[in-house]
């Protein structure tokens, strides 16, 4: 499954989109970045209201494969300039976290 | 502002100055690290991982906590030194700072997803070396190492 088949499925906008063929394995949800620091896995999508720039760097130490932004806060101009300089995938969908998880949930599961 | 030296070629060092509070280029010295380090032979990716979110927890913890402070870091034999000196409150009871779920971050770093009380045991988890030195009103020193080879090396060298 690619960063690709997750932005379709959730009819997301690429807000940055370096890598679309990324692989992905897995989805964490947190508005907590302490939380995401800690805890995502290599290779996860990452669900979040956040939009600053902060969100590109943990991202990148974290090797996220994309952040999917739920919500209707505007990305800020730091937070794309960051995300373009270490090739971070950022996606934005009308669908609320609890419905992007879940449709991202079935697909990893049906992915096997 | 952070800011970088130069560094000749080869060699993978760098300074970075953090200023309390100032978010806009929180990360800098994460993201430096992180690239020169992809590019060294045999380095295991999670290997770079740990370095790159030891290095910016350490970032974000002066940026939140302390009015300055600098990091540096160089690879020696095989292992990557950071030190991160702050001009800061320092940390009054070190025991209960390294327990998860424990912050002492203010509301506006809280506002942006920080301050969950998993900053020093998240460095600690992904450094094989951490030493903290504190003093309550000064500021702090943290010194992390990681052996970069600590898994063996990966890849084409041998």
């Amino acid at each position: 499954m690619k960063v690709r088949d997750v932005m379709e499925a959730l009819r997301a906008e690429p807000i940055t989109a370096p890598d679309l063929d990324r692989r992905v394995t897995g989805c964490y949800v947190s508005d907590m970045l302490s939380d995401v620091m800690a805890s995502s896995e290599e290779g996860a999508l990452w669900i979040t209201q956040h939009t600053h720039a902060n969100v590109a760097v943990v991202a990148a130490v974290k090797d996220i494969s994309a952040v999917i932004i739920t919500g209707r806060k505007p990305v800020e101009d730091d937070t794309l300039r960051k995300a373009r300089e270490e090739g971070v995938n950022i996606l934005r969908t009308g669908l609320s976290a609890f419905e992007a998880a879940g449709l991202i949930y079935n697909m990893i599961k049906d992915a096997g | 502002m952070g800011h970088s030296g130069e560094a000749p070629v080869g060699v993978i060092e760098g300074y970075f100055s953090l200023r309390g509070g100032d978010f806009s280029d929180s990360g800098a010295a994460a993201t430096k690290l992180r690239s020169e380090l992809g590019r060294l032979p045999g380095i295991s990716g999670a290997t770079v991982r740990r370095a790159a979110i030891a290095a910016f927890e350490a970032e974000m913890n002066v940026i939140i906590h302390a009015l300055a402070g600098t990091l540096t870091y160089k690879v020696e034999d095989g292992r990557l030194i950071i030190r991160v000196n702050d001009m800061g409150p320092g940390i009054k009871d070190i025991a209960l700072a390294m327990t998860e779920g424990y912050t002492t971050a203010p509301d506006w770093a809280r506002a942006k997803g920080w301050g969950n009380g998993q900053g020093l045991p998240n460095i600690e988890r992904n450094s094989d070396g951490f030493r903290l030195d504190t003093v309550v009103g000064e500021g702090t020193a943290l010194e992390i190492t990681i052996d970069l080879y600590k898994d063996g090396r990966c890849g084409g060298e041998s």
